[in-house]
C-alpha cells in the first residue's frame, strides 16, 4: 500500500485525520475519541497492523500527544498514529484489548506522563516505586532533592 | 618517611631481617604483616551495572590480568569477596541492593568507585529522577577512578593504589578501627 492509499483508507474511517509525511513513517493525527475504533480496524481490517512496537507520549507543554507506532509484519509496513490529549486531565481509551503488549507500554506512559487509560485492566506504575510522586518525563517535572540546577 | 614516598616505595615485605648464623629473624609488627597479607589477596565481587563492567572484565582477562596483583578471581557471592568495584551507574532502585551487598561482605572490605557514574551520577544522568548522584551516598568509598569508562590501566592503577592504602592502614575501615575502643 502506498502512502496515498493509506491516507485514503484512513480518511474513510476517521474523516478528521491529518497527515504528516516529513518523517520516516507516515504520521497520522486523529481525534482521541476516534482513536479506539480506528485502531481496532487497523488491526483486523485490510491494513493488518498486527504489531504495536512502541507506545509513548510527548509533552508539548500546551498538550500531551500520544504516539503509537504500528507495523504490519505481513505487508512490511509501519505507520504512526498520534492523538492529542488534554494536559491537565489526560484521558484516553486503552488499546491493550487490541494489542496485548500495550498493557505494559501504557503502564509506562501512565507513570512517566500521568495519562489515564480508561478500561485498562491493571493501571499501576511499571518501573518507578509505588510511592513516587510526579511524572518525571513531563517538561515541568522538578525534583529538588535529586536535581542539579544548571 | 613522607607519605608520598611511602606510596611510591611499595615495600616488598614489611620488616627488617636480622642476620643470624644459619639464617635470620624477621622483625616486624603484626599489623603491617596482616595488612601486607590482606593487600595481596583482594578478591573482587562481580558487580557491574553498566559499561564500566566491560572494562572491568577486560582488566580481569588475559591481556591485563589483575590476578597478577592478587585480585585472583571475581567472586559471585559477596560473602567471599573482599573488595567491591562499583562499575557503573547506581539507580535509586539499585541503591538498596548495593547497600545489602556491601553489608553482606565479610570484614575487612574495601570499595572502589569506578567511572563518572559511580563518582557523581555520571556525564549523562546528572539530572535524572532515577540516578544516585555518586555511590558514596550509599556506602563509603576508598578509591575513586575518573573516566567514562576508565581504561583497564586506570583500573589496575586504582587497584594497586588500594593495596598501598591498605598497607599504610589508611582505608576508611582501618581508620575507623583505630578509633574503636
Amino acid at each position: 500500500m502506498t502512502n496515498e492509499e493509506i491516507k485514503e483508507y484512513i480518511s474513510s474511517l476517521a474523516p478528521a485525520a491529518t497527515y504528516d509525511e516529513t518523517g520516516e513513517w507516515l504520521n497520522i493525527l486523529v481525534e482521541p475519541t476516534a482513536l479506539k475504533p480506528l485502531m481496532a480496524n487497523l488491526r483486523t481490517g485490510k491494513m493488518q497492523m498486527n504489531y504495536l512496537f512502541c507506545v509513548t507520549c510527548v509533552d508539548f507543554k500546551t498538550h500531551l500527544t500520544m504516539v503509537y507506532h504500528l507495523s504490519a509484519t505481513t505487508h512490511r509496513q509501519s505507520i504512526v498514529i498520534k492523538a492529542n490529549v488534554n494536559r491537565d486531565t489526560p484521558v484516553i481509551e486503552t488499546v491493550c484489548d487490541i494489542w496485548r503488549t500495550a498493557e505494559f507500554l501504557e503502564r509506562e506512559v501512565f507513570e512517566m506522563f500521568g495519562v489515564q487509560f480508561t478500561n485498562h485492566p491493571d493501571l499501576r506504575k511499571l518501573i518507578l516505586e509505588d510511592d513516587f510522586k510526579g511524572f518525571p518525563l513531563r517538561k515541568d517535572f522538578e525534583d529538588p532533592i535529586n536535581m542539579i540546577k544548571l | 618517611m613522607e607519605l608520598k614516598e611511602k606510596i611510591a616505595g611499595n615495600e616488598p615485605f614489611p620488616g627488617i631481617v636480622h642476620e643470624t648464623p644459619g639464617g635470620g629473624i624477621v622483625v616486624s609488627t603484626f599489623d603491617s604483616v596482616i595488612n601486607w597479607a590482606r593487600s595481596n589477596s583482594l578478591w573482587p565481587l562481580s558487580f557491574a551495572t553498566s559499561c564500566c563492567g566491560i572494562e572491568m572484565m577486560s582488566t580481569a582477562s588475559a591481556k591485563y590480568d589483575f590476578s597478577r596483583f592478587g585480585f585472583e578471581v571475581a567472586r559471585a557471592s559477596p560473602r567471599q569477596a573482599d573488595v567491591i568495584i562499583i562499575a557503573g551507574t547506581i539507580v535509586n532502585k539499585m541503591a538498596p541492593v548495593l547497600k545489602r551487598l556491601y553489608d553482606q561482605m565479610a570484614d575487612p572490605k574495601y570499595v572502589i568507585a569506578m567511572g563518572a557514574c559511580a563518582i557523581s551520577g555520571g556525564p549523562f544522568f546528572y539530572n535524572t529522577y532515577s540516578v544516585v548522584k555518586g555511590a558514596d551516598h550509599i556506602i563509603p568509598v576508598d578509591v575513586y577512578i575518573p573516566g567514562c569508562p576508565p581504561r583497564p590501566e586506570a583500573l589496575l592503577h586504582s587497584l594497586i593504589s588500594l593495596q598501598e592504602k591498605i598497607k599504610l592502614g589508611m582505608t576508611r575501615e582501618q581508620i575507623r578501627g583505630e578509633f574503636k575502643v
